[in-house]
């Protein structure tokens, strides 16, 4: 890869691409795993959380779900560090926009506000894009549609019912892919954003902070106690799946379905 | 000599690179992010009247009573939007509310007023948002006395007097910090701006004490506002009343023609 094209940031290879900006996606991919799912009438994130170490202060390392205004909220994937620049940009504009217009911004608006940063950040001189994606929810003002986008460190971005960002996001969004319902209430969205982060989660509920926005009010951050019920639900859910799959099943058919299944793979 | 060469190497090696680069993209619209930022708003803009900070400020008829109490403080402004002897609007709200537990009210040269505590109030909203936690009334305080202060020394210093009443989030105590457009700052059990100081100073006096409550707090604005209606020439429309409390900001209902003191 050591082609001299990855040397300056603003430099095509001869082949189209923008070196520095593909490595930015891979700090992405190697960030801690967070969703983002919309249900009817709210939105629910969710983020893998590294567990803290055993001397750490808990109470003063920093969320990985943060508040951009009272009715914008932003998860991130990649380098902590570069999160907590961007999302102070998109603080001061969520009030300089408050201050010059009367209204507070929309998620669309803030949206393309963080996107364009990120823009900014790989075409011009002296600086580096920021390594991170970022999910941005919430309810414009006045309105019930729940609003979910992702922007990508080259400054594009997205719309979507449900989306995950960072480590093994592509097994999670493809886990969001098959049990996403349109419509859903509260409960059924805060679990569908559980399930799947368990998914690449294996330590549980711990390591999981869920948020939740409604229309017309703050952020409010799922206490721990309420994610442990929801995983023990889950787990237990998958257990007696696991079971019915077994006593359903009529001795042999197991094995044949394999047998036929790979003989097919290798024709 | 050789020191020389190494300093031209680099200035041509420089100017290659600054050649290399693509010019950075400018966004027209990026000046709107320069309200927020306070050197920029306060010094950029050349067209407005410049005033000597020794000029006396014109006395104005507006209306701003403070009270603090045990656990609440109360903030009263005029309803009347004036312009020379003329009323333009009879329900003017003049304070804004900077978070959770902080009012600022407002009085002076219209325009600046307004412009000067919106701005205040972004920035203690940005505070917040980027701390989650929010500034005391006495931090808050502080910092409208040093952006007043800096302003006043610029060439076009906002004329504003301003009230700043809050009660503390963490220990609950009520404070009222009174600020002039020379910005001068003092924290004052009750307080009163412009002509209003004359009329109702004197009867604060007499009946406040530290361990008010919200009942008397609102029985003693009503007999300022008494007196105001009673000598003050011009009609300030009434008052907008609201009190500071740990649980928030509330306005409160203020009967005009309900009086204390019956007329004899």
């Amino acid at each position: 890869m050591a082609s001299g094209y990855d040397r300056a940031l603003s430099v095509f290879s001869p082949d189209g691409h923008v070196f520095q900006v593909e490595y930015a996606g891979e700090a992405v991919k190697r960030g801690t795993c967070a969703v983002g799912v919309k249900g009817k009438d709210v939105v629910v994130l969710g983020c893998e959380k590294r567990s803290a170490m055993k001397l750490q202060d808990t109470r003063i390392t920093p969320s990985k779900i943060g508040l951009i205004d009272k009715h914008v909220c932003l998860a991130f994937a990649g380098l902590n560090a570069d999160a907590r620049i961007l999302v102070d940009k998109a603080r001061l504009e969520a009030q300089s926009h408050r201050l010059n217009l009367e209204d507070p911004v929309t998620i669309e608006y803030i949206t393309k506000y963080v996107a364009g940063v990120q823009q900014r950040y790989t075409q011009s001189g002296g600086v580096r894009p920021f390594g991170i994606s970022t999910l941005i929810v919430g309810f414009d003002k006045g309105s019930e549609t729940p609003r979910l986008y992702q922007t990508e460190p080259s400054g594009i971005y997205s719309a979507w019912k449900a989306n995950a960002i960072g480590r093994s996001s592509k097994t999670v969004r493809e886990f969001l892919e098959r049990n996403y319902k349109e419509d859903m209430d509260r409960e059924a969205t805060i679990r569908l954003a559980i399930k799947s982060l368990l998914e690449v989660v294996q330590t549980g509920a711990k390591n999981i902070e869920i948020a939740i926005m409604a229309p017309g009010k703050s952020v409010e951050m799922l206490p721990v106690e309420d994610i442990e019920n929801y995983v023990k639900n889950i787990e237990q859910e998958k257990q007696e799946e696991a079971a019915k799959k077994k006593t359903g099943r009529t001795p042999g058919t197991g094995t044949a379905a394999i047998l036929t299944r790979s003989a097919q793979e290798e024709s | 000599m050789p020191s020389r060469c190494v300093r031209v190497a680099a200035a041509c090696w420089s100017s290659n690179n600054a050649d290399e680069r693509p010019t950075c993209w400018k966004l027209k619209h990026n000046t709107r992010k320069l309200a927020i930022v306070p050197t920029n708003l306060l010094h950029n803009n050349n067209n407005r009247r410049t005033q000597l900070p020794t000029q006396p400020q014109p006395k104005c008829m507006e209306v701003l009573l403070g009270i603090t109490g045990k656990d609440f403080t109360l903030i009263a402004a005029s309803k009347a939007a004036m312009r020379g002897p003329t009323i333009l609007k009879a329900t003017d709200d003049k304070t804004r509310q900077l978070n959770d537990h902080t009012l600022l009210a407002f009085s002076g040269e219209p325009g600046d007023t307004v412009q000067f505590a919106e701005y205040i109030q972004a920035n203690s909203q940005l505070y917040s948002m980027r701390n989650e936690t929010e500034l005391s009334p006495s931090a808050l305080a502080h910092f409208v006395r040093g952006e007043l202060a800096s302003s006043l020394r610029s060439r076009n210093p906002y004329s504003v007097n301003l009230l700043l009443g809050g009660v503390d989030p963490i220990t609950n105590k009520p404070s009222l910090y009174w600020l002039d457009y020379l910005a001068s700052l003092a924290k004052v059990p009750y307080a009163a701006h412009g002509y209003a100081q004359y009329y109702c100073l004197s009867l604060l006096d007499k009946h406040h004490h530290p361990n008010i409550t919200l009942d008397e707090g609102m029985k003693l604005l009503r007999l300022c506002s008494d007196e105001l209606k009673r000598r003050l020439p011009i009609d300030f429309k009434g008052l907008v009343v609201k009190a500071v409390t740990k649980d928030g900001i509330e306005t409160k209902p203020f009967d005009e023609d309900e009086k204390v003191v019956k007329d004899t």
